[in-house]
């Protein structure tokens, strides 16, 4: 099981990534320049968090037209397995493979503290390691992480329990609805029709080694792990288990 | 020659900035603000070409870059 994980101008958990999925959890992991025309032989690439181009224009918007953009884009419309973290969550709407929009959190504030999320979804190639509902609690670091989208792709994406993470409390006021940017339905992490593809404003990356305390986050990338196995051995249905 | 495209919020996007200056305005006097909203303006300087192909040019790189379809919508302005 190898990540790829790509480095931006600007990103800055790239290292984080890099340490959590290598030395923590013992997975192969490349770096991938964005300067790069080809991902290289891996089974899940990995866009980390940071401020690419120093979220000039938007927040993402000048990543998705780096030169390994369209790798990336080939990569997911093959099935392969994609997250996109904080930065990255903003770049992969921006380059529409995932929907919606990440905009200005409501407080205007940029919010770093630990969040509780509950696990939406555990049927997914990222949650499959969870609990169903399950609490955890994952740092976020973000201004612009209010995620909206017009009324119909947000039913569309409830109805197809596409919204793997919601936000959910212990409920501090960062916004009046108690959520802490302000996203609609109070949403944290979504994936796409297919299912390969996540994006997520919390870090899982940061709460994968048991020195910081928590290891919350390590199950997203086990649970992929599990998925490329289950995919690999082909077992009919190629569906892996929980 | 110069031109301008201003990109703004579509309407019902959530825009906290335009909405914390409008409230400050109010809470300053200014009792005829009814709602502000905050777009961006980019002004660009381009090679001496015919209108339409200038238009054409900065309709794509709106579209496709400088504003996102899914919150904002842009208008190109040539004096």
């Amino acid at each position: 099981m190898t990540f790829a994980v790509i480095t931006f101008p600007g990103s800055n958990c790239d290292r984080d990534c890099h340490h959590a999925l290598g030395a923590v959890l013992g997975y192969p992991v490349r770096a991938v320049f964005h300067k790069e025309h080809a991902l290289g032989a891996c089974d899940a690439v990995v866009i980390p968090g940071g401020f690419s181009y120093g979220d000039y224009l938007r927040a993402g918007a000048l990543a998705k037209l780096s030169p390994i953009m369209p790798e990336v884009r080939k990569f997911a419309e093959a099935g392969g397995l994609v997250i996109g973290i904080c930065n990255g969550f903003q770049i992969l709407c921006e380059a529409g493979l995932l929907p919606g929009a990440l905009i200005r959190n409501r407080s205007l504030r940029f919010v770093s503290r630990k969040v509780m999320l509950r696990v939406e979804n555990t049927r997914t190639s990222f949650t499959s390691q969870y609990e169903p509902a399950q609490l955890i609690t994952v740092p976020i670091a973000h201004g612009e992480g209010c995620y909206v989208a017009d009324d119909r792709t947000i039913e569309e994406l409830e109805a197809e329990e596409r919204v793997v993470f919601r936000y959910a409390g212990p409920r501090r006021e960062d916004v009046p609805d108690g959520n802490p940017n302000g996203s609609r339905n109070a949403i944290a992490g979504i994936i796409n029709a297919r299912g390969n593809v996540l994006g997520l404003m919390p870090h899982p990356e940061r709460v994968c080694d048991p020195l910081v305390g928590r290891t919350d986050g390590a199950s997203v990338f086990r649970s992929m792990a599990a998925a490329v196995a289950g995919l690999r051995r082909a077992d009919p249905p190629a569906v892996f288990v929980v | 020659m110069k031109a301008r495209v201003y990109v703004t919020y579509k309407p019902g996007v959530l825009d906290p900035q335009g909405q914390t200056v409008c409230q400050f305005l109010q809470n300053h006097g200014q009792s005829k603000v009814r709602d502000v909203r905050i777009g961006k303006l980019i002004e660009f300087d381009l090679e001496d070409m015919p209108r339409a192909e200038a238009e054409s040019l900065l309709t794509e790189v709106s579209s496709s870059l400088l504003a996102n379809p899914v919150i904002e919508t842009f208008r190109v302005e040539m004096p």
